[in-house]
């Protein structure tokens, strides 16, 4: 028994595609490092693929484990496909997060939109109308206690 | 089990002493009887739990043992306290000063008071985390009641000038209550020289069991209880005494008593050998805290550009068992308000690892945290988006 789920511990543990893209094509910054994540998540494109996805992030087990993740998960796939990752799709593929999480630190969807949207930008590629993130990174979210 | 990992949490739970565990043993089994009986099953149970109260009384250099009240824990002391104080002396006024660095028991205790009409004024602390007496001075008004100030704070170890922050309250008349958690059984108290009216102090902290602390009130405060019973503890602490514990809460008193010197310069020179050894070894690392006037089993660390949770999880991989206060360690989601309210950057406060020693803590112990703090920071700080090259 732990904090986290087994598969978010492996990813902590060996995180995927660590590192920035120095020529990137697009590249998304997410989070407040005042809440206690920060995560900047760079992408390479090639025929309209996400060739390469990269990250570097400043967080917890959490905010490590679901920035791992989800650069495998974008990996290969269209623009689309990777803007419609959802945060719930990243937390389900990483056996569940704990639900004090699944907030703060599970911003790697937004990151990797983020990131996309940049490009699409630079590419003057005109976003599909039903993109939005999910949550501006800008304030944390305080539980009071009781 | 124990022997493979190295634990450095003590701050969090401190293990008991097996001493402890042999004398409690007796009154978890062949011994039982309820104090308050007349006859002699009963009175010798009467007899084993006042000489208990005596031996923690003791420690604190407490004149009368009937001072010192058997709660079940510290977070329980310090409600029954500050309520009960706050509470009874409501009708000469209702203002409470405490410092910012409080710990939660007491924090939000003090919430509860606020909704209840009480006025409580927070005292900011320096960069060391030392409380500042001239705002605490400027806050003190004929209306206030009660000042509460933590002996030593849990989180950096920071001593607070316990005796000249009793005399200000008592320069009009306030009652000064002082959490005591961290600092019983670790640095010498005296009730009657530091001007103590009120004080919060808990076993396990001491080597002692859970689920037993202690609350002194100096003969005379005027004080009301929280728990309403049957009139056990004086009438401050109703429900049929806890005396295997209050035994076992003794025990450890006494000790922590016999042994402070051994224990202090046992924990001072693991302690000051990790800081030492870490802040050479790690660039942009830091001590939080008071650099002499602390606690001799802490030490409250910090790493810039990385994020304590991570590090707590990774030491973890490798048997170190630490704590944080970062932001993602607490319930609330914030940095520790210990930390910001010494001036720490939101930022850096995300960062801080805290290393709590203990009288079982190895030098063993240290060795293997200062041997994977630089490469985990390493590690860290290569994946972080805010870390300068040269630091990585």
């Amino acid at each position: 028994m732990g904090l986290y789920s087994e598969k978010v511990m492996e990813h902590f543990r060996n995180p995927r595609n660590v590192g920035e893209i120095k020529d990137a094509d697009g590249i998304g910054k997410v989070g407040n490092p005042v809440c206690g994540d920060l995560m900047w998540i760079y992408i390479k494109v090639k025929d309209g693929r996400l060739e390469e996805v990269k990250f570097k992030t400043f967080g917890c087990g959490a905010a490590i484990a679901t920035s791992s993740m989800i650069t495998e998960m974008a990996k290969g796939k269209t623009l689309e496909e990777g803007l419609k990752i959802s945060r719930n799709d990243v937390a389900s593929a990483l056996d569940g997060l704990p639900p004090i999480k699944m907030h703060c630190s599970n911003l790697a969807s937004d990151g990797l939109k983020s990131a996309i949207l940049d490009y699409m930008k630079k590419n003057n590629i005109k976003p599909p109308d039903w993109v939005k993130l999910e949550e501006e990174g800008d304030t944390c979210e305080h539980g009071t206690p009781p | 089990m124990a022997s493979e990992i190295a634990y450095l949490d003590n701050a969090s739970a401190a293990r008991m002493d097996p001493r402890v565990l042999e004398a409690m043993l007796p009154h978890l089994g062949g011994q039982y009887g309820n104090p308050a009986s007349q006859h002699s099953v009963g009175q010798a149970q009467k007899a084993a739990l006042e000489g208990a109260r005596g031996k923690v009384a003791g420690l604190i250099r407490a004149e009368r043992a009937s001072e010192v009240v058997f709660t079940s824990g510290a977070t329980e002391s310090t409600n029954m306290l500050l309520i009960g104080a706050a509470l009874r002396n409501r009708d000469r006024g209702d203002r409470i000063l405490a410092s910012k660095v409080e710990h939660i028991s007491v924090l939000n205790t003090l919430k509860h008071l606020s909704k209840q009409g009480f006025e409580v004024v927070y005292i900011p602390v320096d960069g060391h985390g030392m409380v500042n007496l001239e705002a605490l001075k400027e806050s003190l008004t004929d209306s206030t009641i009660v000042v509460t100030v933590g002996y030593a704070n849990n989180e950096v170890g920071t001593i607070q000038p316990i005796r000249e922050i009793a005399e200000i309250a008592h320069s009009k008349k306030a009652i000064f209550h002082t959490d005591a958690t961290p600092a019983a059984g670790k640095i010498p108290i005296d009730v009657n020289r530091d001007g103590i009216d009120l004080m919060t102090i808990s076993s396990w902290d001491m080597y002692g069991p859970f689920g037993i602390g202690g609350a002194y009130v100096r003969r005379g405060t005027r004080m009301q209880p929280l728990i309403i019973g049957g009139g056990q503890e004086g009438g401050m602490r109703s429900g049929t005494e806890n005396v295997a514990g209050a035994i076992g809460f003794a025990k450890a008193a006494e000790l922590a008593e016999g042994e402070m010197t051994k224990d202090t310069a046992k924990t001072s020179e693991i302690r000051d050998s990790i800081v030492g050894r870490v802040l050479k070894e790690i660039p942009a690392s830091f001590l939080n805290g008071h650099p002499v006037k602390r606690l001799p089993n802490n030490a409250n660390l910090r790493f810039s550009y990385i994020e304590g949770e991570s590090l707590v999880l990774m030491l973890d991989m490798e048997g170190v068992m630490v704590a944080s206060g970062s932001a993602c360690s607490s319930k609330t989601l914030e940095p520790s308000h210990v930390l910001t309210a010494m001036g720490i950057p939101h930022v850096e406060a995300q960062g801080s690892l805290l290393v709590t020693l203990s009288r079982f803590s190895r030098q063993s112990d240290g060795d293997r945290l200062v041997q994977a703090l630089p490469r985990i920071v390493k590690g860290l700080r290569q994946m972080s988006p805010i870390a300068p090259e040269e630091v990585k």
